[in-house]
C-alpha cells in the first residue's frame, strides 16, 4: 500500500510514492538517489544518516518518511551553494577534518543545525551538538576544531 | 573519595608490509596530449590517504606540479594488481611501485624534451611548476605541456611507465622460526596520563605525548590525522571495547553502538605529537607506513598509567570501572605510585 | 598538536624535495565534504534485489534438515541459495598465496561451528521481504557441545570445532601445533637471571566497527561478465576468492571499489561478494548484499582475543636475559588470517628490545565463536600490551625509570634480533628520548646521550661475562627468496598461483 508524499528536498519540491513503512534514509537514498546521508546502523546509534527536518538534524534511519509531508528536507546535498562551499565545508577541508569520508555528512549536518541556531557555540557546545555521530577515523580534535572554525568564518543569509 | 593521577608511557616497534614479504603492488602512469597524469591503480583508499599519498610521490618522482597529477583507483579492469590495502603496506609497497611507474615516464620525458630542446636529457631538470629547462640556462626551456604534446603527435612516444614491487617471499624455519618478516619498523614512544576515580573507577583521559618515528612524513597532515585517529582508537581499545565482555563466556556481546561502547568527542584529551624520520633504505623517499602501530602503544601507556595513579594493574583489556573498582577493593584502596 | 623533528638523523635524509613533505590537501576531501565521495553502495541499479542469509542461532551444532517450502512461497522472493547451490563452497582466504588448506564454507551444509554461521541465502524484492522469508525457513538442528576457552580447546577430549583441524590448531611446517621461536637458551637465562617473573596478559575479541558495514553489490554486466561494487580493502584478492568459489575465470568479474568507510582490517574477508556474485548470476538480476549493524557487531569477523603468557628473567642492573612466551591466538571456528598472524606474532617477539635467549610457542586455536580477522596492529597489538606492561613491572622490580629502562634494553643498530636478522635502521632509543622530552618526563643525562646508531655512546657493558648464547652467523644480505613456485599447468599465469599450485 504506497503513500502519496510530498516534501521540499534541498529547496526543491518533490512528489512520491512511499510504503508506508519506509525510512526517510531509504527513500531519500533509494528513491531520490541522494546518496549523502549514509547508512551506519539503522538503529539510530551513530548519527551518520543524520538530516535537517526544519532546520532540526534528525535521524532519518529512524524517520517515517510518511513523516516528513509538506516539510523541509535538508541534506549534505544541498549544503552547498550553488559551486560556493558553506564555510563548514570549508573549514572541514581546512581542518582535515574527514579521512574515509563516511561519517562527514551526518556531521555536517549536525554542525549545521547546530550553528544555524546558535552562530557563537563554546567547545562544550560543540561537542554535545556532534555527540550523537560516530567517527571511527579522526579522533574528533579536527572536526571540533573545524566547526568552531566555521562558526567565525561569515556566512551569507539563507 | 578522589581523584588520582598517574602517568605511564610504552614504546614499541611495528614491522611494514605484510609479514614475510610476498605482497606485491602495481602502478601505471601515463601522460593525457597535455601534459596532465594520471596513476592508475587497484589500490583502495579506506581514508588513510592511499590516493593522497600516491598522487604526491607521482608529483615528486616526475617533477610536475601536484596539481597534474589524478589518482584513479579501485577498479580492477584498469589498475594493475596490488595485494591490498593492509598490513601498513600501503605507502611502502604502493609507493615504491608509482615511484617506479612515474621514474620511467619521467625518463620518456625527459626525452622527448631534449628532442625538443636539441640537447642531452642529462643537461635537463624539471622545476617542479610545470617546466622542463637546461641545467644553469633556465631560459632554455619547454613546458611539460608541450612535451607531452610534441612525444604524441610528433615524436611517436608514449609517456608512460609501470612498476612494480616486490619484497620476496621469506621462508620460516620450522625450528627457530629464522625469518625476514619486514625490510623495516617503524618506532613510537607515548606517555599517557590518565585520572582515576577511585570511587567509581573511571578513567579519563587527560593528555598523551608522543614520538613516532616514521621514516618520512610524506604528508604532515595526513601523518597527522592517522596519530591522532589512531591513538584515540588505542585509548578506546584499552577502556571501552570488547564484543566479548565476559570473555570467554560467550553468552553476551553487543548489538548495536548504544552496547559497544568508544569514547566520544567529549571523552578526548590533548595530544601532542613529535614525528621523528629516519629514512628506510628501501621507502618511497625514505617513507614507513603509521597506519597501524598508531594505536598499539597506547593500551600499554594506559594500564601503566592507571598502576601509576592508584597501583592497580589490569592485565585483562578492556581496562573498564569493574575491574578497577575489583582491584581497588582487592588491596584496600587506592595506593598512588610515585609521580612520574 | 604535530611537530617535525627534523634534526633527528638529518644526516640520513636528503630533504631537498619539492612536493613532498607539504600538506597538500588531500584528494578526495571535497568530494567528502561535499558528499560526492562514491562508496560501494552509492550506486542505484534498476531492479535491484536484496540478498539477507539465515544465520544460526547455535554455537554448535548438526544441521538435520532444512525446509524451505514456506520460504519459497513467501512473497518477494526471487530465489534461495543453499550450500549446495556454491560451486566450491569450501575456502580458506590465504589459500591464495598458498598457506592453509579450505576448511570453510560460504553456506554451511552439515554442521554449523559458531553463532552466526550463514545456512541459506534469501534473495528477495527488498529488504523486509528477504527477512519475513528467512523466519519462514524451518531448519532441525542437533545441538554440540561447544569449547569457548583457547586452552581448554587444545585439552585431549575437546570438542572438535573444525574437523579440518582435528586437534583445534592450526598445524605449522606440517610439524608442529604452533610457530616456535627458540633463540639462545632461556633456560640457562633464567638460572642467572636476579628475578623472574611470570604474568598473564590477556585481550578480548574487538569490533572494528567502521561507520560503514561490509557490503557488495553485485550486477550482470556485458560480456558475460559481472560488475561488482564491494567495500573490500583488498580488491584483487576479493576478486580471486570469488573466482574461486564461483569456479569461473578471474576476468569474468569486474570489481570496482568506491572510497571504503573504514576499514581497519574488517573489509578484507570477502563476506558478502560470493553470495552477491551467485545471486546475480541465479536470478540475472543486480543484487545487493549489505550488512546490518547487529550483522556486522556480532557475526562480522573481530579482532580475534589473544591470551599470552610472558615470562621473563631480568639481572640486577636491569638487563632482561631471557624472554618466554606461549600465546594463543583465539581465531574462531575457522582459520581465514590468524593462522597468518601467529607468524607474525612470533616475528614480532621479544619486541624492540636486545634480549639474548628468546623462547616462543605461538598457537592459532578454534574455538565455537566468530572466526577472526586481520585487525589495525595484527598479531602485534595485544603482544605489545602484554610487554609493555611487563617492562613496567621489570623495571619497577629492579628499581628503574621506566623510560631509562626501555632506553637500557631498546635494540640498536647491528644488534642481532630473536628472528635471527640484524636490526637496522633502529629509532627506539630516540622516540623514548623525545617523548620524555615532550612530556617533560626527566631521565638522566648518560640516557638522554644515547643513540640507536652504531657507535654511539652505550652504556657499559653491553654483553656480560658470562659467555653468550652461540651467536648465529650475520648475514650480510638476507637469504635468498625460495626458489621460484613451478608454472602452473594450465599456462594463465595469475597471481594466485605465484606461491605454487594450491592445496585442495
Amino acid at each position: 500500500m504506497m503513500i502519496p508524499l510530498q516534501f521540499r528536498h534541498n529547496g526543491r519540491d518533490v512528489a512520491l510514492f512511499v510504503g508506508g513503512g519506509a525510512n526517510l534514509l531509504t527513500v531519500l537514498r533509494d528513491q531520490l538517489s541522494d546518496f549523502t546521508p549514509k547508512f551506519g546502523c539503522g538503529q539510530g546509534g551513530c548519527g551518520a544518516c543524520t538530516v535537517l527536518i526544519d532546520g532540526e538534524a534528525h535521524l532519518s534511519c529512524l524517520t517515517l518518511a510518511a513523516g516528513v509531508q509538506g516539510r523541509s528536507v535538508e541534506t549534505l546535498d544541498g549544503l552547498k551553494d550553488g559551486p560556493r562551499l558553506h564555510p563548514l565545508q570549508q573549514a572541514f577541508m581546512d581542518h582535515f577534518a574527514a579521512q574515509c569520508g563516511y561519517c562527514t555528512p551526518g556531521m555536517l549536518m549536525a554542525a549545521k543545525a547546530l550553528l544555524d541556531r546558535n552562530p557563537t557555540p563554546t567547545r562544550v557546545e560543540v561537542v554535545e551538538a556532534i555527540s550523537g555521530n560516530i567517527c571511527r577515523c579522526t579522533g574528533y580534535e579536527a572536526i571540533i576544531e573545524a566547526v568552531l572554525d566555521a562558526a567565525q568564518r561569515p556566512r551569507a543569509r539563507a | 573519595m578522589s581523584k588520582h593521577r598517574g602517568r605511564g608511557m610504552a614504546s614499541i616497534n611495528y614491522p611494514i608490509g605484510m609479514n614475510l614479504g610476498g605482497d606485491p603492488s602495481q602502478a601505471l602512469v601515463h601522460s593525457n596530449p597535455t601534459g596532465k597524469f594520471t596513476v592508475s591503480l587497484s589500490s583502495i583508499d579506506l581514508g588513510q590517504g592511499m590516493k593522497s599519498v600516491t598522487r604526491q610521490i607521482c608529483a615528486e618522482a616526475l617533477g610536475v606540479p601536484v596539481e597534474d597529477v589524478y589518482v584513479d583507483t579501485a577498479d580492477s579492469d584498469t589498475g594493475p594488481h596490488c595485494m591490498g590495502s593492509f598490513a601498513s603496506r600501503g605507502t611502502h609497497r604502493v609507493g615504491n611501485a608509482v615511484a617506479a611507474a612515474a621514474r620511467e615516464a619521467r625518463g620518456v620525458m625527459m626525452e622527448a624534451a631534449a628532442e625538443e630542446l636539441e640537447v642531452n636529457a642529462a643537461d635537463l631538470e624539471t622545476d617542479g611548476r610545470g617546466n622542463i629547462h637546461v641545467k644553469g640556462a633556465p631560459h632554455r626551456s619547454i613546458t611539460t605541456k608541450e612535451v607531452a604534446m610534441a612525444a604524441q603527435f610528433k615524436q611517436g612516444k608514449t609517456i608512460a611507465g609501470r612498476g612494480i614491487f616486490l619484497v620476496p617471499l621469506s621462508a620460516v624455519d620450522p625450528e627457530t622460526g629464522e625469518m625476514s618478516p619486514a625490510t623495516c619498523y617503524a618506532h613510537a614512544c607515548l606517555v599517557a596520563e590518565v585520572e582515576v576515580d577511585d570511587e567509581t573507577g573511571e578513567v579519563t583521559m587527560i593528555r598523551m605525548d608522543s614520538a613516532y618515528e616514521l621514516g618520512r612524513a610524506l604528508n604532515p597532515r595526513l601523518v597527522e590525522q592517522q596519530l591522532v585517529g589512531g591513538a584515540w582508537m588505542g585509548v578506546s581499545h584499552a577502556l571501552y571495547e570488547t564484543t566479548e565482555p565476559y570473555y570467554p563466556n560467550a553468552k553476551q556481546g553487543p548489538r548495536d553502538f548504544v552496547e559497544y561502547l568508544m569514547p566520544g568527542p567529549g571523552d578526548i584529551c590533548p595530544h601532542d605529537i613529535a614525528v621523528l624520520e629516519r629514512p628506510a633504505p628501501d621507502g618511497p623517499y625514505g617513507a614507513k607506513g603509521p597506519g597501524e602501530m598508531c594505536a598499539n602503544p597506547v593500551l600499554p601507556a594506559v594500564a601503566n598509567a592507571i598502576y601509576n595513579a592508584v597501583g592497580v594493574r589490569v592485565d585483562d583489556l578492556p581496562i573498564t570501572p569493574e575491574k578497577v573498582l575489583r582491584g581497588l577493593k582487592a588491596q584496600g584502596g587506592a595506593k598512588p605510585k610515585a609521580r612520574r | 598538536m604535530l611537530e617535525l623533528r627534523r634534526e633527528y638523523f638529518a644526516d640520513e635524509r636528503d630533504d631537498n624535495l619539492k612536493e613532498i613533505g607539504k600538506g597538500t590537501q588531500r584528494q578526495d576531501m571535497l568530494g567528502h565534504v561535499t558528499g560526492a565521495s562514491t562508496y560501494f553502495n552509492d550506486h542505484k541499479l534498476q531492479g535491484m534485489l536484496h540478498l539477507k542469509v539465515l544465520r544460526s542461532p547455535h554455537s554448535h551444532a548438526r544441521i538435520r534438515r532444512i525446509d524451505l517450502s514456506e520460504a519459497e512461497r513467501s512473497p518477494g522472493v526471487r530465489r534461495i541459495i543453499r550450500g549446495q547451490d556454491v560451486p566450491r563452497n569450501l575456502n580458506t582466504l590465504l589459500s591464495l598465496i598458498n598457506f592453509g588448506i579450505d576448511d570453510e564454507p560460504t553456506l554451511a551444509v552439515d554442521k554449523v561451528r559458531y553463532k552466526g554461521e550463514p545456512i541459506v541465502a534469501v534473495v528477495a524484492d527488498s529488504h523486509r521481504e528477504a527477512f519475513e522469508a528467512i523466519a519462514k525457513i524451518r531448519v532441525d538442528y542437533e545441538p554440540l557441545p561447544t569449547v569457548f576457552d583457547v586452552e581448554e580447546a587444545l585439552k585431549a577430549g575437546a570438542p572438535v570445532v573444525n574437523e579440518t583441524y582435528p586437534k583445534n590448531t592450526f598445524t605449522y611446517h606440517e610439524r608442529y601445533d604452533h610457530q616456535r621461536l627458540r633463540f639462545g637458551d632461556v633456560e640457562r637465562g633464567f638460572a642467572e637471571a636476579y628475578h623472574v617473573i611470570e604474568h598473564r596478559y590477556q585481550m578480548s575479541p574487538i569490533e572494528h566497527a567502521p561507520t560503514e558495514t561490509n557490503g557488495s553489490i553485485a550486477a550482470p554486466d556485458t560480456n558475460g561478465r559481472y560488475v561488482v561494487y564491494t567495500s573490500t580493502q583488498a580488491l584483487f584478492f576479493s576478486l580471486d576468492t570469488c573466482a574461486k568459489i564461483l569456479d569461473v575465470p578471474s576476468n569474468t568479474l569486474h570489481f570496482i571499489g568506491g572510497t571504503v568507510g573504514g576499514g581497519f582490517g574488517g573489509k578484507v574477508d570477502t563476506l558478502t561478494e560470493p553470495l552477491a556474485i551467485l545471486g546475480a548470476m541465479l536470478t540475472g538480476k543486480p543484487v545487493r548484499y549489505v550488512f546490518g549493524r547487529e550483522e556486522e557487531m556480532q557475526y562480522g569477523p573481530p579482532r580475534g582475543a589473544e591470551r599470552i603468557y610472558l615470562k621473563d628473567g631480568v639481572r640486577r642492573d636491569g638487563r632482561i636475559v631471557a624472554r618466554k612466551v606461549r600465546a594463543y591466538f583465539d581465531s574462531g571456528a575457522y582459520t581465514r588470517l590468524s593462522s597468518y598472524a601467529v607468524v607474525k606474532c612470533a616475528a614480532h617477539i621479544p619486541g624492540p628490545y636486545t634480549i639474548p635467549n628468546v623462547y616462543a610457542d605461538v598457537y592459532c586455536v578454534f574455538t565455537n565463536r566468530t572466526p577472526a580477522t586481520a585487525m589495525r596492529g595484527f598479531g602485534v597489538t595485544a603482544m605489545d600490551f602484554a610487554i609493555e606492561c611487563q617492562m613496567d613491572r621489570l623495571a619497577e622490580l629492579v628499581g628503574m625509570d621506566p623510560m631509562e629502562f626501555r632506553i637500557l634494553n631498546a635494540y640498536r643498530d647491528g644488534d642481532m634480533k630473536a628472528h635471527r636478522r640484524e636490526a637496522k635502521n633502529t629509532a627506539l632509543v630516540e622516540c623514548v628520548q623525545v617523548a620524555a622530552e615532550k612530556a617533560k618526563w626527566p631521565i638522566r643525562d648518560e640516557f638522554r646521550r644515547m643513540s640507536s646508531r652504531q657507535g654511539g655512546a652505550s652504556p657499559a657493558p653491553r654483553r656480560e661475562a658470562q659467555p653468550p648464547a652461540p651467536r648465529p652467523p650475520v648475514y650480510e644480505a638476507p637469504p635468498p627468496p625460495p626458489p621460484a613456485a613451478p608454472e602452473p599447468a594450465h599456462g594463465a599465469a595469475r597471481f594466485s598461483s605465484v606461491f605454487g599450485a594450491r592445496r585442495r
